[in-house]
C-alpha cells in the first residue's frame, strides 16, 4: 500500500517537473523575442548635439566682493530660452563646484526654466523708474524660475545674495544682449527674498550688473 | 435743566465760559510779559536701530548661533553706547520677535530719526559691508510711494555711509560699500544704511575674527557710535 502511494507521488512530481520545464522554456523564448524586438526599435542615429560656443559668465567672488568675467565653451541650443537656461546652468555649476569662490549648492538643475517676454513698458513699470528705462521696444524681460531647493540651500547674507542675483542678471545680458530686465520666481511663484535679504519682488536691470573687469555690487 | 440737555453745545459753552475767561485773561497777561519768540528748536537727534530677523526668521547660521541673535546683541550693545553719549535710540525689536518688514519701516518713520541702521551679519565675504538703497534720488513730497520712500533720502544715506566708512577705516576695518534693494530700508524716510558684519580678515587675507566674536562686535559697535557722533555734529551744523 505504501509502495503504491510512493509511486503515485513520484509520477506526479515527475509530471510537474516536465510541465514546469516546458513553461520555463516558453517564457525564455518570449523574453528572447522581446529583446530582439527592442533591438529593432533602437535608434540608429546619434542625437544631434549643439555645437560648442563661447559663453560669457559673470562669476561672483566672495573674497573680493565682485563679479569677474569668465569665458567658457559649452554646447548652446539655438532657442533663446533654452540658451539662457544652459548658460545659467553652467554658472550655477561653477558655484556648486568644490573650492568655488562663491559657494552655492544646487548646480545647473537649480534653474527650472527661463522665459523670455517683451520688456515691460513705462506705463506697466509704474513707480519703478529703473525698470522704465529698460522698457524700450525690442528689449526683453527674462523670468528666471529657480527651484525651491536652490533657494533653501542658498547662504544667507545681503552681499552673497546680491552677488548671486547680479551674476545671474549680468550673465543673461552678456549672452543675450536684448535681455534688459530680469525677474525671479521660485517654483513658479513670486517670493519676497532669496534667502532673507535680496529682494526678489522687484525687476532687476540686467545692464547694471555687467562690469568691464570686475564690479562691486 | 431740560433746556440745557436739549442744547448740549450751548451747555458746554456755558460750562466752559469761566475757563475761557480765565485763560483769556492769563493769556493777555502772558502776552504782555512774554519775551520775543525764540528761534525754532533744533530737531532731536534720534537713531533707529533695526536688528534684522527675529522669531521664526533666524537669518544666517553661525555654527550653533543664528543671525537674529547676533543682530539683537549688536543692537543692545550699540544702544548702550549711544545712550552713554546722550543719543536717543529707538529699536525695532528688543526680544526674539518676528517683526514684519513694513512694521520696521513704520517704527523708523514714526521716530523721525536722523539715522536708521539695519543690522545684519553673515559668514561670507570679509569686513564690514555697508549698503545704501539702490533707488534713484527723488525729490521729497508730501505723498510718497511706500516702496520707494527712501528715494527722497538716498543722498543723505550716501553721506551717512561715507561717515561710517571713514569711522570703520579709522578703526582699521575692511569696508565694502554697495547699493542694494532691501524692502525695509527702501521704505524708510530717514538716512538709512544696512550694515552687514562679515568675518574680519587681516591684511594677509588670513581669516580673522568671526562675526559672532564678542570682541569684534564691540569694536564694530564702537566705530558705529563714533560715526554717529560725527553725524550728529554734521546734522547740527547750520
Amino acid at each position: 500500500m505504501s509502495r503504491r502511494f510512493q509511486t503515485i507521488i513520484f509520477v506526479t512530481l515527475l509530471l510537474a517537473s516536465v510541465a514546469m520545464s516546458v513553461v520555463l522554456w516558453q517564457l525564455r523564448e518570449r523574453a528572447h523575442q522581446r529583446l530582439l524586438a527592442g533591438q529593432d526599435s533602437a535608434p540608429t542615429q546619434a542625437p544631434a548635439v549643439a555645437a560648442s560656443e563661447q559663453a560669457t559668465l559673470l562669476v561672483a567672488n566672495d573674497s573680493y566682493n565682485s563679479l569677474l568675467t569668465q569665458i567658457q565653451s559649452l554646447p548652446l541650443p539655438q532657442d533663446p530660452g533654452a540658451r539662457a537656461r544652459a548658460v545659467l546652468g553652467k554658472l550655477l555649476d561653477v558655484y556648486a563646484a568644490p573650492g568655488a569662490q562663491h559657494p552655492v549648492p544646487g548646480g545647473g538643475t537649480s534653474i527650472a526654466a527661463v522665459f523670455l517676454l517683451p520688456a515691460i513698458s513705462s506705463t506697466q513699470a509704474g513707480a519703478d523708474s529703473t525698470a522704465r528705462a529698460a522698457g524700450s521696444p525690442g528689449n526683453q524681460l527674462a523670468v528666471v524660475n529657480l527651484t525651491g531647493a536652490f533657494v533653501a540651500s542658498h547662504p544667507s547674507g545681503i552681499e552673497t545674495e546680491m552677488l548671486t542675483v547680479l551674476s545671474i542678471c549680468g550673465t543673461l545680458h552678456a549672452n543675450l544682449p536684448t535681455v534688459t530686465q530680469v525677474r525671479f520666481l521660485v517654483d513658479g511663484m513670486p517670493r519676497a527674498t532669496l534667502a532673507g535679504h535680496a529682494d526678489l519682488t522687484r525687476i532687476y536691470l540686467a545692464a547694471d550688473a555687467v562690469p568691464t573687469e570686475g564690479v562691486h555690487p | 435743566m431740560r433746556w440745557i440737555e436739549k442744547l448740549p453745545g450751548h451747555a458746554s459753552m456755558l460750562r466752559l465760559l469761566p475757563a475761557i475767561i480765565i485763560a483769556g485773561v492769563t493769556g493777555s497777561i502772558a502776552g504782555a510779559q512774554a519775551p520775543p519768540a525764540p528761534a525754532a528748536p533744533t530737531p532731536r537727534f534720534v537713531v533707529v536701530l533695526d536688528a534684522a530677523h527675529g522669531g521664526d526668521d533666524g537669518g544666517g547660521r553661525f555654527g550653533d548661533q543664528l543671525e537674529k541673535s547676533l543682530t539683537l546683541a549688536m543692537s543692545v550693545k550699540l544702544r548702550s553706547l549711544l545712550a552713554a553719549r546722550a543719543i536717543p535710540v529707538v529699536t525695532t525689536r528688543e526680544s526674539d520677535a518676528n517683526i514684519d518688514l513694513d512694521r520696521r519701516a513704520e517704527i523708523a518713520n514714526h521716530a523721525n530719526a536722523q539715522a536708521c541702521l539695519s543690522l545684519h551679519a553673515t559668514e561670507s565675504g570679509a569686513g564690514i559691508h555697508l549698503f545704501v538703497s539702490s533707488l534713484a534720488p527723488a525729490p521729497a513730497s508730501r505723498l510718497m510711494a511706500w516702496k520707494t520712500a527712501q528715494g527722497a533720502h538716498v543722498t543723505r544715506s550716501l553721506a551717512l555711509a561715507g561717515v561710517l566708512n571713514s569711522a570703520f577705516a579709522h578703526a582699521g576695518m575692511n569696508v565694502t560699500l554697495g547699493r542694494t534693494s532691501l524692502p525695509a530700508v527702501d521704505s524708510m524716510t530717514c538716512p538709512a544704511i544696512a550694515i552687514e558684519i562679515a568675518p574680519e580678515f587681516s591684511a594677509s587675507h588670513a581669516k580673522g575674527a568671526s562675526a559672532d566674536d564678542a570682541g569684534y562686535q564691540a569694536r564694530v559697535a564702537d566705530a558705529i557710535a563714533a560715526a554717529l557722533l560725527e553725524w550728529r555734529t554734521e546734522a547740527n551744523q547750520p
